[in-house]
């Protein structure tokens, strides 16, 4: 089912997850991230892809009580990124995360694009330029903003705003990139400007996204998850998932049959 | 075991180095920010500490029945208390239905437009008046104008336009918090706006309006500057006329009109004196100062406290 | 039938009384709410009523001016300069302390302090807000002020430096808690962007959360310095009551509200220019906060308009 060449960036053991009031939010889910590949999670909502999600980069940590068990490694290093040893900042500064509304911080574009860099200590402001720049080609922005980059973020539009969110985790170099439903808060030019900027990473880095859209997860993933009720029902190649699932559950969900 | 052919990140060692150094910041102000409410909390207790040691040997039952007199020991805070507690049943009958009827207007009854908007800038604005204020337009306006002189009565109404805008403000709150579908029920079966109002908003609002009156009274026993400005005098010897009399009618409104001190006044007296003796009377009428506002808005935030956990509409 | 009479039914004619009962009823709450306003105008008719008589003695030119206020000397001088540098002076003190500290203690409560401690100390500063000035007063001049002489000796009994720090101290909960109220209010998206990026707590709150918050944070120190500014008792007690025209800490000097605390306490006759200078000094008074007080909603306001 996997093609050969395929390397696995990073992969959930085993993965369960409780919140505070010890809810079993996730049970037992195991899933790769190939490298260079995006991988979709789809799945009704409460289904718990959003909760996945955010363990990649320790999220939960910053609520008291959540409780994750298993593992999550992420390679070459062989990582257990969940591990009580392992910083989380640490994790966040090598997998980034895009959010479901575009929130970008009361500053302006510029200062938006080089926070990571910043809270990274960098203050040398030709390296800045630079990076920035670069963020924000990558982000396919840079022609819209490139006169404006002392205005405040919040000028923006939301698309816009987005994109600049895509840049500002985009320019840090990480090695994974996740995004929470990135496109449910953007009308759909933005959607496919988003779609396309999504095509246009993977060729340098791993995604993994949630979408609520099995349109766009058919459209833009190499491989897809779909869960239910905290539990992983089905991961393949999103061709397979789409034409010819092996599970029956999937099946209903693919063709509208249910949720 | 090198896996997966993956180059090996060599940032990951500065990245680790630069967390470090970057989360040193983060204990270093935790530290600073414990370190400054502990000791706020420290200082705050040791003052009040040395308020209740020094005036403890004070506070006993004579203090409590004597008048203010030239002889420290013999000095007490009768007049004084009896004093608060009659100019408190004024501002608590004035301030209150006011306070109330003026919340219930702006969430229940006022339209939007430039009539609400403006009686609610007024009370933002008041609430923020410096008290002396609030003296000075009693010394003029009650005082003077009105001729009711230097009076229990002058004081009571004062102090209930100081709390006042604390009234309001806890009523709206708390009339803001009931849903409209309660409301709606009451009306699908006929009740007029009244009705409605005076049986169950009022009802389900009064925990949220009493925090607010009790908030209000503690400021008002505590209220200074005002009190002084219109000119309470600062030693007494004598009770106002009793509000309940022998004869018929049994009741009397004289004492409205006498002249009277207040705890803080009289306190603001003993610490200007220089004697070190009086000092210590001061600090025992402090003790019991603090220790009726400390006690109201504890009730007041208990009370808060066990609302918000309770109701969940 | 048609040339009957309608009679009104009883049903009906309670209504009348009802709809008139409710009227009744809305009008009597409406002049409660209208109180509000007319007290309001009642503090702006008292002090112009009351100052016009006073500069028609005293010009507005040496009121403004002049560095001399004596209004108890042969030779009556009305500058109110002298009493706006204290109320400065001491305002400015209380600020030094208040808004390090205040400020310290919103972003521990908000970003840094665990659930329980925050419940702790939340309650805690709320009762705070609410102790008497009177007794900050006292603390002021028997305990602070002998305290500041051990390590300050030329520092006169009744001075400036003393009831400043009380009065700072007792402004770090008024500053704590609106400054933490309006962190809180920062939406948790903001900081879990900021978090994603591998930012550290502090990093988090000095660089997106105290942004963020600036304006609510800025009209708490607004509304704080209007309160500096209005506090009576703790100069009254401890600054003394002799207008000094001089910034020096170490000194004493009154205040605005000291000066119309001793105007209160002594015999001035109703209607002499002492009694009306009261009113001017008011004014002065009651022009500062308001204006205050209007920024800081503004800023406020500002501050809400965008979450």
């Amino acid at each position: 089912m996997v093609k050969k060449q395929e390397i696995i960036k990073a992969e959930s053991r085993n993965f369960n997850f409780f919140y505070a009031d010890g809810t079993h939010a996730l049970k037992d889910i195991n899933v790769p991230l190939y490298e260079k590949r995006i991988t979709a999670l789809i799945g009704p909502s409460g289904c718990g892809k959003s909760t996945f999600l955010r363990s990649f980069n320790r999220m939960h940590d910053l609520y008291p009580g959540n409780k994750y068990q298993g593992k999550i490694i992420l390679n070459p290093d062989d990582t257990n990124i969940l591990d009580k040893k392992v910083d989380a900042i640490e994790v966040r500064m090598r997998i980034s995360m895009v959010f479901q509304k575009p929130n970008p911080f009361p500053k302006s574009i510029y200062e938006n694009v080089a926070y990571g860099l910043r809270v990274r200590g960098e203050n040398n402001k030709r390296m800045l330029d630079d990076k920035v720049e670069e963020a924000l080609k990558g982000a396919s922005l840079w022609n819209e903003v490139k006169d404006r980059l002392p205005d405040l973020a919040f000028n923006l539009s939301g698309g816009q705003q987005q994109r600049l969110c895509i840049a500002r985790a985009l320019a840090t170099d990480p090695e994974i990139m996740l995004f929470d439903e990135p496109t449910s808060a953007l009308d759909p030019i933005a959607t496919v400007n988003i779609e396309e900027l999504m095509s246009e990473l993977k060729k340098k880095l791993t995604i993994l996204i949630v979408t609520h859209n099995m349109q766009q997860a058919a459209r833009i993933s190499d491989y897809t998850a779909y869960m239910y009720l905290g539990k992983m029902i089905e991961f393949d190649e999103t061709d397979i998932i789409f034409t010819n699932p092996s599970k029956k559950e999937t099946e209903d969900y693919i063709t509208g049959k249910f949720g | 075991m090198k896996k997966n052919n993956l180059p090996e990140n060599k940032n990951l060692d500065l990245i680790r180095a630069l967390i470090i150094k970057h989360k040193k910041n983060d204990h270093i102000f935790a530290g600073i920010g414990f370190f400054v409410i502990a000791s706020l909390a420290v200082a705050l207790l040791v003052l009040f500490l040395d308020l209740l040691i020094n005036g403890y040997p004070k506070i006993n039952l004579e203090f409590f029945s004597n008048f203010p007199s030239r002889k420290p020991e013999m000095a007490g805070i009768l007049s004084a208390w009896m004093g608060s507690a009659l100019v408190l049943f004024v501002t608590f009958f004035v301030a209150v239905p006011i306070g109330v009827a003026a919340g219930i207007y702006l969430e229940e009854y006022a339209k939007k437009g430039w009539f609400a908007d403006l009686i609610e800038i007024n009370v933002s604005n008041l609430a923020g008046v410096p008290s002396i204020i609030y003296g000075l337009l009693a010394l003029g306006l009650f005082v003077y104008e009105f001729g009711m002189g230097q009076s229990i009565l002058t004081a009571g109404l004062t102090l209930s336009l100081l709390m006042l805008p604390i009234v309001i403000v806890s009523t709206r709150e708390a009339i803001r918090g009931i849903p409209v579908h309660i409301r709606e029920a009451a009306f699908a079966v006929g009740a007029t706006k009244w009705q409605v109002t005076w049986h169950h908003v009022i009802q389900y609002a009064m925990g949220g309006v009493l925090t607010g009156i009790i908030i209000g009274m503690a400021r008002a026993i505590g209220e200074t500057a005002p009190v002084i400005t219109i000119g309470a005098l600062t030693f007494i010897a004598f009770l106002p006329p009793s509000p309940v009399t022998e004869v018929a009618p049994f009741i009397n409104f004289d004492w409205l009109d006498a002249g009277f001190t207040v705890l803080p006044i009289q306190m603001f007296n003993w610490i200007s004196r220089p004697e070190h003796a009086f000092h210590i009377n001061a600090a025992a009428t402090g003790a019991v100062i603090i220790m009726l506002t400390l006690l109201m808005n504890g009730v007041a935030i208990k009370l808060r406290y066990n609302i918000r956990k309770k109701i969940k509409w | 039938m048609s040339n009957v009479k309608p009679t009104i039914s009883k049903a009906l004619k309670k209504n009348i009384r009802r709809n008139f009962v409710e009227r009744l009823i809305e009008w009597a709450l409406m002049f409660s709410g209208l109180i509000a306003i007319l007290v309001t105008f009642g503090i702006v008719y008292i002090l112009v009523s009351e100052s016009i008589p006073f500069f028609d003695s005293v010009s507005l030119k040496e009121f403004l001016t002049s560095t001399i206020w004596t209004p108890n000397f042969e030779i009556k001088n009305y500058g109110i300069l002298p009493l706006v540098a204290g109320t400065v002076t001491i305002t400015g003190i209380a600020l030094i302390v208040a808004i390090p500290l205040g400020t310290i203690t919103a972003v521990y409560l908000s970003e840094f302090a665990s659930h329980k401690v925050k419940e702790t100390v939340k309650p805690v500063l709320e009762l705070l807000v609410g102790v008497p000035t009177v007794v900050f007063g006292y603390f002021a001049l028997l305990l602070v002020t002998p305290l500041l002489q051990k390590i300050i000796p030329d520092l006169a009994s009744f001075n400036m430096l003393g009831p400043g720090i009380v009065m700072g101290i007792m402004i770090v909960p008024y500053i704590a808690s609106v400054a933490e109220d309006s962190m809180r209010a920062v939406p948790m998206a903001m900081r879990e962007g900021s978090y994603a990026m591998g930012a550290t707590r502090f990093q988090t709150a000095v660089s997106v959360v105290m942004p963020a918050a600036l304006s609510g944070i800025i009209a708490a120190y607004i509304l704080a310095i209007s309160r500096g500014i209005g506090e009576t008792m703790i100069v009254a007690i401890a600054a003394g009551q002799q207008p000094n025209f001089t910034f020096n800490p170490i000194e004493s000097a009154a205040t605005i509200t000291a000066y119309i605390v001793s105007v209160a306490l002594g015999d001035l006759e109703h209607g002499g220019i002492g009694y009306q200078s009261i009113f001017a000094a008011g004014m002065v008074l009651f022009i500062m906060t308001l204006s205050l007080n209007i920024l800081g909603q503004w800023t406020r306001n500002k501050f809400s308009e965008r979450y």
